[in-house]
């Protein structure tokens, strides 16, 4: 590590002002301060800091996203080769997979931090690691035979729109891995919706067995084909068609105990979006006039997109509700309004993007009220005298 | 009796006990319910903490002033190198406030005033005389002396400053009364000063301070003790005083959060608040009639040998108590605890209002692939690193920054460590953006930089909240005044 770091040492003066390679200062400082840690002291303030930093708190998102991503790929494979009616062994569903997912995350990451650190060095700050997360994301909301070139654009697009345009990581108001679909859904919808694109294969329309449906589970509820819908159990674990990362509930929990466990993800989020969608459901259940609507409330939650988007995206923390309170509220439209949408609009088979990337831009008045109610409640204390408050804090 | 019988009788027994049990539990909540209890916060777990060893080091041989200690004064110079002073002879004054003096808290000759950029006055250095000679102020009994003149009696003798009031945790104006004063008798601080130890064998000046005070406010005084301490006996036994039981991780310990939950401050009105030990000092003013700052001061610290306490003075140079005392290596010297004390040199003074010294390792050094060690030996407040599974341990931590400054990304994290009704970062943004009437709404009165600096610690986002606050704080008085 001396070696390494005594190379850095060297070359660093280079990439500082006045160096040969200034215009490539916040690239070399992105690298520096991947290897190593800075050994910037304190020096006003808290004189000891916490162990925790940006760029941990990312990885550990990542890692809480690896068991959607490696599922996702085996679960590729294992469609693909069920359509096209061959045998196929773990190793062989996964390897195909592997092959068709792999160069989507690449794609992604490198298409997404080439605008980073773009944007890093004309504004001459610090590479934010937020895009470590959002890279990780696009590529599992994606059918998996999206075309590559679409992915760079869309990656582009969200990164520069979605987010460097309100001045990067912590100052996005949408959350960018859903513009990035939200661009792809409505800019290229044949590649986003419909029955084939969610199995590997079959747009290039490779040998389908007969009487095979590409049809996800939503789609076939929406259109009443409840008999065709899988069983809980197989929606469950995941073995059905769908975006990449989003078919298995189980996967997308491990994740969501990563996050709730290391105290990374709000788990006030989560746990307000599972209820929220649990509520919609029974009272689509209630007032159930078609086949779609009376599909018991619980499974919703297990369909789509639903439990991906609660784990991983409503929890930005950037785009949610920052308040404690708010939080609960937030949580909870998220997930009213994404069965609400799903159930009731014809047009959009799922709900979860669109709910959340709604409840993106409304979480700043949630908050402003749940603000506004702690600056009264707090006014009337001070002019009310004195111990009147004795609840825990 | 059969089996089956016996079985019955064990069963109901059990019940019997099960009952009894239970309500002696609810008995002891019901004691426990006007203890005030905070669940937010974080005791940070540090190497170090003094040992109940209470040491004379000797004579420390310089003295100094630091007028930074004392938020928002102008100090203007009474004294020039090589006068003679006494303890208790005023060294300077303040500006905005011409009778409020800051007084020699030893004997000897002035040695130096360090000023720093624009002239700004650093520290006025003392070089003690062998035998300390104080200024005579004359005895008093403070039942028998009216406001007035026990107003002038301190501010006189250089101990007004030790009263601080909210909001903006600056020296009150000498012609206010304030609605309460609070004495927080605890400190939760990292490796803060155990007070049931400090503060034996101090009934009588403690009891002559609170005397003062109950002079000062027409108001209650305020003594808040902890549960999860042991209290000490000159808590117990102090007369006219309003005795009130925490409990809870730090900063439960910091005045400004008791205050906030026993008679918060807004725009009208002041609460003051004093140190115990500082108590001790206005006590001996009226008990002795001198001007005797001196003090038991906790050396802390991973860094220390024999962590432990000594009997020393404010204002005093450490050199004496941290000598042979401290690791090699590249150390920082701190006055105060980790989160809010003042840096010193390694010959540094102690601060006017501090109890403890800290020594840490300084963190200047790389470190590899930081974001993706297991961390079995790295604290954090979040469970990101394997630390979590040693509870109980405790942590060498060093000065490094961990990490790169960020817009900020996290949320909810400053919650978890401010016991207060205050939306933390939101108060801390409407500061950034310099919004006044936001900063009034959001509760800039209640707070002083100690009590969010937890958040500045734990920050993901290596936000500096406490030098944000305080900016906040100097805002609101311009404003203000």
């Amino acid at each position: 590590m001396k070696l390494l770091r005594e190379k850095i040492d060297k070359i660093k003066p280079h990439f500082q002002k006045g160096g040969r390679f200034e215009m490539l200062h916040s690239t070399f400082d992105a690298f520096e301060t991947f290897l190593f840690v800075p050994d910037k002291v304190t020096n006003r303030g808290a004189h000891i800091r916490d162990s925790i930093d940006m760029k941990r708190t990312m990885i550990i998102v990542v890692t809480a996203m690896v068991p959607a991503l490696l599922f996702g790929m085996w679960n590729t494979g294992y469609q693909h080769f069920i359509a096209t009616g061959t045998e196929a062994g773990f190793f062989d569903n996964f390897l195909h997979g592997f092959v068709k997912v792999m160069p989507i995350v690449v794609v992604s990451y490198v298409s997404g931090l080439a605008v980073e650190f773009i944007f890093a060095q004309i504004r001459n700050h610090e590479v934010n690691e937020g895009f470590l997360v959002t890279g990780m994301l696009i590529p599992l909301i994606v059918p998996v035979d999206v075309p590559l070139w679409m992915v760079s654009v869309a990656t582009i697009f969200a990164v520069i729109i979605g987010k460097e345009v309100f001045g990067g990581t912590g100052m996005n108001i949408l959350n960018p891995a859903l513009t990035a679909r939200a661009f792809l859904f409505f800019a290229y919808p044949t590649y986003m919706s419909g029955d084939f694109v969610w199995i590997s294969g079959l747009l290039k329309g490779e040998g389908i067995v007969d009487g095979f449906s590409g049809a996800t589970p939503l789609a076939n509820a929406s259109l009443g084909n409840t008999e065709a819908v899988p069983s809980a159990m197989e929606m469950f674990l995941g073995t059905i068609p769908g975006s990449i990362g989003e078919t298995s509930t189980l996967a997308i929990l491990i994740g969501a105990a990563i996050l709730w466990f290391t105290g990374v993800g709000s788990i006030r989020i989560i746990a307000s979006v599972f209820v929220g969608g649990l509520t919609m459901g029974l009272i689509l259940n209630a007032f159930a006039v078609n086949p779609f609507m009376e599909i018991p409330a619980w499974k919703h939650l297990i369909m789509g997109g639903f439990a991906f988007g609660a784990v991983y995206m409503a929890t930005d923390p950037v785009t949610a509700s920052q308040t404690d309170k708010g939080k609960y509220i937030y949580g909870f439209l998220v997930g009213f309004l994404a069965i609400l949408i799903r159930v009731l609009n014809p047009a959009y088979p799922e709900g979860m993007m669109l709910a959340i990337l709604f409840m993106n831009v409304f979480a700043p008045l949630i908050d402003h009220n749940v603000i506004q109610a702690n600056i009264k409640r707090r006014l009337k204390r001070a002019s009310g005298g004195s111990n009147t408050l004795n609840k825990v804090q | 009796m059969n089996f089956f019988h016996l079985v019955c009788v064990y069963f109901k027994l059990k019940k019997i006990h099960v009952y009894l049990l239970n309500f002696k539990l609810t008995a002891t909540r019901k004691k426990m319910s006007e203890v005030i209890k905070l669940k937010k916060g974080l005791n940070i777990p540090l190497k170090g903490k003094a040992e109940k060893v209470l040491i004379d080091p000797g004579p420390p041989g310089q003295y100094a002033l630091k007028p930074a200690d004392f938020q928002g004064i102008r100090p203007k110079m009474l004294v020039r190198v090589n006068d003679q002073v006494k303890a208790g002879t005023p060294l300077f004054f303040d500006k905005y406030n011409p009778d409020m003096f800051f007084t020699a808290p030893a004997s000897g000759r002035v040695i130096a005033v360090n000023r720093g950029e624009r002239r700004k006055i650093l520290e006025v250095i003392i070089k003690a005389d062998d035998k300390i000679e104080y200024e005579e102020f004359g005895k008093a009994d403070p039942d028998k002396t009216d406001r007035e003149k026990i107003v002038k009696r301190l501010l006189q003798s250089g101990l007004w400053p030790l009263l601080r009031q909210r909001p903006y945790g600056i020296i009150p104006k000498p012609d206010s009364r304030p609605r309460s004063i609070f004495i927080s008798g605890f400190d939760t601080a990292p490796l803060a000063p155990d007070y049931n130890f400090i503060m034996q064998d101090s009934a009588s000046e403690f009891q002559a301070g609170i005397d003062v005070l109950r002079k000062l406010t027409d108001g209650q005084i305020h003594l808040n003790v902890s549960v999860d301490y042991p209290v000490p006996d000159v808590y117990k036994n102090a007369a006219g005083v309003q005795l009130n039981y925490f409990s809870g991780p730090h900063p439960s310990g910091n005045p400004g959060v008791q205050i906030h939950h026993l008679d918060p401050v807004h725009k009208n009105g002041t609460v003051w608040y004093i140190g115990p030990q500082n108590l001790l000092v206005i006590g001996r003013l009226f008990l002795k009639g001198v001007v005797d700052f001196s003090r038991i001061v906790a050396l802390t610290g991973s860094e220390v040998i024999n962590p432990q306490y000594y009997r020393t003075t404010m204002g005093a140079s450490v050199d004496n108590i941290i000598r042979d005392n401290i690791k090699e290596g590249n150390n920082r010297f701190i006055s105060g605890n980790v989160l809010t004390g003042t840096r010193i040199p390694a010959k540094g003074f102690i601060g006017f209002y501090d109890s403890q010294v800290t020594v840490i390792p300084e963190g200047d050094h790389h470190r590899f692939m930081g974001w993706a060690s297991p961390g079995f030996d790295r604290f954090s407040a979040s469970r990101s690193f394997f630390a979590w599974m040693m509870p109980g341990r405790k942590y060498v931590s060093d000065t490094n920054y961990n990490g790169g400054p960020r817009a900020f990304v996290m949320t909810g994290e400053y919650e978890k460590v401010l016991p207060m009704d205050i939306i933390p970062q939101q108060l801390v943004k409407a500061i950034i953006v310099e919004d006044i009437d936001k900063m009034e709404n959001l509760g800039i009165y209640e707070v002083v930089e100690e009590d969010l600096a937890l958040c500045e610690y734990i920050c993901t986002s290596k936000t500096e909240v406490q030098t944000i606050i305080r900016h906040g704080i100097d805002l609101m008085i311009k404003e203000t005044s």
